[in-house]
């Protein structure tokens, strides 16, 4: 079952590879990774999705916080929340095929964004399903090229992931020590 | 406030000094000489070692002898990636030490520059945390920073790497404006009401209970709390080999050691047991065996202070997570008075079964067995020795045959097995308790891994008794291919060197033990004697560690001597 973590961490040098190495060393399988800053200096968020059961799922989020520079794990699998995805897909295109594709993009509310003689590039944002099916429907005019950054995800609902929106740094992202429950 | 201009180098020594290390372990060179330039002018000694994998073994001794954190030191490149085994050794014990490592220059870093390596790389999965640090003024708050985070929570190895632009370069030092910043460790969980009431519930309803207590008791200190709840609840008690010490080997509610050589009546106590208490232990494979079949009708609680730890192996019934000698505390305000007199007594029956068996029981055939010399030793020393140990079959027969009584008293590598181990702690458990007895038990196998370290020994003056079990094998490999690879004894056989002569060679006092009459007189001799003393116990050759369950066997499934597979009721 694919399980979705964000996970706030410190942005120092090494970071990410502590999070991969741990993945690695603990043999489980990252299926995407995403990392960039937020709203506070000195934090980067992280949407790591994975593919394991749900006591994996407890193993990993304890095994996240054991990383000293791991500030807040939260396992939105189970929440309300937005995920999204951005794909760049190069497809073969002449000119007689553009308007053709030019509709298809407009039904996926997705974007051209370079044409040229031969090749058009698309721009899509969404959920893996509606990537997928712009891709399925692509696929007859020859896919040249196509990179994906992997999920991102917010939990719906006024409450920020982390509790503390107006904070200024990484210490107030980090949840007060004993307020993290383990119950089994 | 004192702010002064120091060095990089200069105020490594300072923090270690404010951080109380009185003993570092290490071996100079090139990365780190600005470091040791800088070692004249502070209060603390250096040991010098004879190979970088014996500091961190000494540090790790020095740290599990006294409770405090052990430090070695090394330099960049070969001096750092010695160090591995040591650090992945006191990763897997969960022993707090800090290794502080040289590094090239800030600006040759990643030029492949004569002695680099990427240690801080090398030593992500084996280190609790690690630094890289490039410049001076990070010296302060990076090393307050790893003594805090090598103590504290479940202990572990804390590696620093400083260039040597770090080192030379001047900064003020000031150390109370560089307190530990770590927003995100919470070393200091503590469980939840209801989860306490869970706990007692099956604690109180428990007709066949039985205690699983680890190293985690010695960790926090909590064997004046684990004794209390034992006697009041009645519950028996066993121990992991990093738990010998944790409960008094004498008294009438203590099991021994669980296990892969567990003594039978523990392992089939644990199987028909209705619940676990497991205390500061993480069930570890040598510990359960086939998970499938492991305690099938026991309810299990889990007090441990690693959540990561809880339902890796076993699943449990209840979880307290947090320091092991709060939550001692905490469960014995609620504990009501026990008795479970049919399931002690049951005990007591087991015991006389498995005594039959017991080599100290059978009779006197002229060899000399390991198990004799150890059982020697424990009566000659009056179980007061601290006793280290390396790996394999000596190891296992000394948890069996020394009865500790007291925490802090064994120091072995338990989750590692490293050989080699036991020479270097010793020099490190020596030197952090002078007034300790301290005996190496160890292999002709893995006394030669670190056989150096005895010149630094000689060196430091630490008096240690060396008891090499000499069984002319790499004797538990040998009993592995007599168990389950057809007696093919292929590279198990040692031809070893004249031990004797090898420890006058380095000035030390040393003896050959052939005859069981021999041994109680070389042990008195030994323990008179001023300096350190080698004893060469040349012990039965092809004698096996009894009871054993096989990897990955039932528990229950025991291997006994003389080679009679016993089958108990937890079988069906």
């Amino acid at each position: 079952m694919l399980n979705t973590f964000v996970v706030y961490v410190e942005d120092k040098p090494g970071v990410l590879a502590r999070v991969a190495s741990l993945f690695r060393r603990r043999a489980f399988n990252i299926d995407s990774l995403t990392v960039g800053r937020t709203e506070k200096t000195g934090v980067s968020r992280m949407t790591i999705v994975v593919d394991t059961d749900e006591t994996g799922a407890r193993r990993l989020e304890a095994h996240l916080y054991k990383l000293i520079n791991v500030l807040l794990v939260e396992n939105v699998t189970a929440e309300a929340a937005v995920y999204r995805e951005l794909a760049m897909i190069r497809v073969t295109a002449s000119a007689s095929q553009r308007s053709h594709i030019m509709d298809l993009v407009e039904v996926f509310r997705a974007k051209v964004v370079d044409v040229s003689p031969e090749s058009m590039m698309i721009e899509i944002t969404g959920t893996e399903d509606k990537i997928e099916g712009l891709l399925q429907v692509l696929q007859g005019y020859g896919v040249l090229e196509m990179v994906r950054t992997g999920r991102v995800a917010m939990r719906r609902g006024g409450k920020a992931a982390n509790g503390a929106s107006a904070g200024a740094d990484a210490a107030d992202a980090a949840p007060a020590s004993g307020t993290v429950s383990y119950s089994v | 406030m004192s702010k002064e201009r120091k060095t990089g180098a200069e105020i490594i020594w300072k923090c270690l000094e404010r951080e109380g290390v009185k003993h570092v372990f290490g071996y100079p060179g090139g990365a780190i000489l600005p470091a040791y330039d800088a070692l004249q002018h502070s209060s603390i000694h250096h040991v010098l070692v004879r190979h970088e994998q014996g500091a961190t073994h000494m540090a790790d001794g020095y740290a599990r002898a006294s409770g405090g954190v052990g430090v070695a030191i090394a330099t960049s490149g070969p001096g750092a990636t010695n160090m591995v085994t040591g650090i992945a050794t006191a990763m897997m014990d969960s022993s707090p030490i800090v290794c502080i490592t040289g590094q090239v220059g800030s600006k040759l870093i990643g030029s492949d520059a004569f002695q680099e390596t990427d240690i801080t790389g090398i030593t992500l999965p084996i280190t609790k945390h690690n630094y890289l640090v490039t410049r001076a003024d990070e010296v302060v708050r990076t090393i307050r920073e790893a003594f805090y985070i090598a103590k504290s929570g479940r202990p572990g190895p804390v590696l620093i790497d400083v260039t040597k632009d770090a080192q030379q370069s001047s900064c003020e030092f000031d150390w109370e404006a560089a307190a530990p910043q770590l927003p995100g460790y919470r070393p200091d969980l503590s469980p939840k009401p209801d989860e306490y009431e869970q706990a007692m519930e099956l604690i109180h309803q428990a007709k066949r209970p039985v205690i699983l207590a680890g190293h985690g008791i010695l960790v926090s200190g909590a064997g004046g709390e684990l004794l209390q709840f034992a006697e009041r609840a009645q519950i028996p008690v066993a121990l992991t080999l990093l738990g010998l010490g944790a409960f008094p080997a004498s008294h009438q509610l203590n099991l021994g050691m669980m296990g892969m050589h567990g003594e039978a009546w523990v392992n089939t106590m644990i199987q028909e047991a209705d619940l676990l208490i497991a205390l500061g232990m993480r069930f570890d494979d040598r510990v359960t065996g086939n998970l499938k079949t492991y305690a099938r009708n026991a309810k299990k609680i889990h007090v441990e202070i690693d959540p990561a730890e809880i339902n890796k192996n076993v699943r449990v019934d209840v979880a307290l997570v947090g320091d092991l000698r709060a939550v001692l505390q905490e469960l014995l305000e609620e504990l009501e008075p026990c008795q479970h007199r049919e399931w002690l007594d049951y005990l007591r029956k087991l015991k006389g079964d498995s005594a039959v068996r017991d080599i100290q029981n059978l009779p006197d055939s002229g060899h000399l067995y390991a198990a004799h010399v150890i059982n020697d030793l424990w009566r000659t020393t009056e179980g007061k020795a601290l006793v280290v140990t390396d790996v394999g079959q000596h190891q296992m027969w000394e948890a069996q045959y020394y009865h500790h009584e007291t925490p802090r008293s064994l120091i072995t590598s338990g989750g590692l097995g490293t050989m080699g181990f036991a020479l270097p702690a010793a020099i490190g458990a020596k030197v952090a308790r002078p007034e300790a007895e301290v005996w190496v038990v160890v292999g002709d196998g893995g006394f030669q891994m670190t056989m150096a370290e005895l010149a630094t020994m000689v060196q430091e003056k630490v008096k240690i008794n060396i008891a090499i079990i000499n069984n002319g094998y790499l004797g538990m490999v040998r009993q592995w291919q007599e168990f389950f690879y057809d007696r093919n004894y292929e590279s198990t056989p040692l031809l070893n060197p004249d031990f004797v002569k090898l420890a006058e060679a380095f000035g030390i006092r040393s003896t050959a033990v052939k005859q069981r009459a021999e041994v109680v007189p070389a042990i008195e001799a030994a323990r008179q004697h001023e300096g350190p003393v080698l004893i060469d116990f040349q012990v039965e050759q092809e004698d096996s560690v009894y009871p054993m369950v096989a990897a990955g066997a039932d528990l229950h499934q025991m291997i006994r001597r003389p080679g009679v597979l016993v089958e108990t009721a937890a079988d069906e």
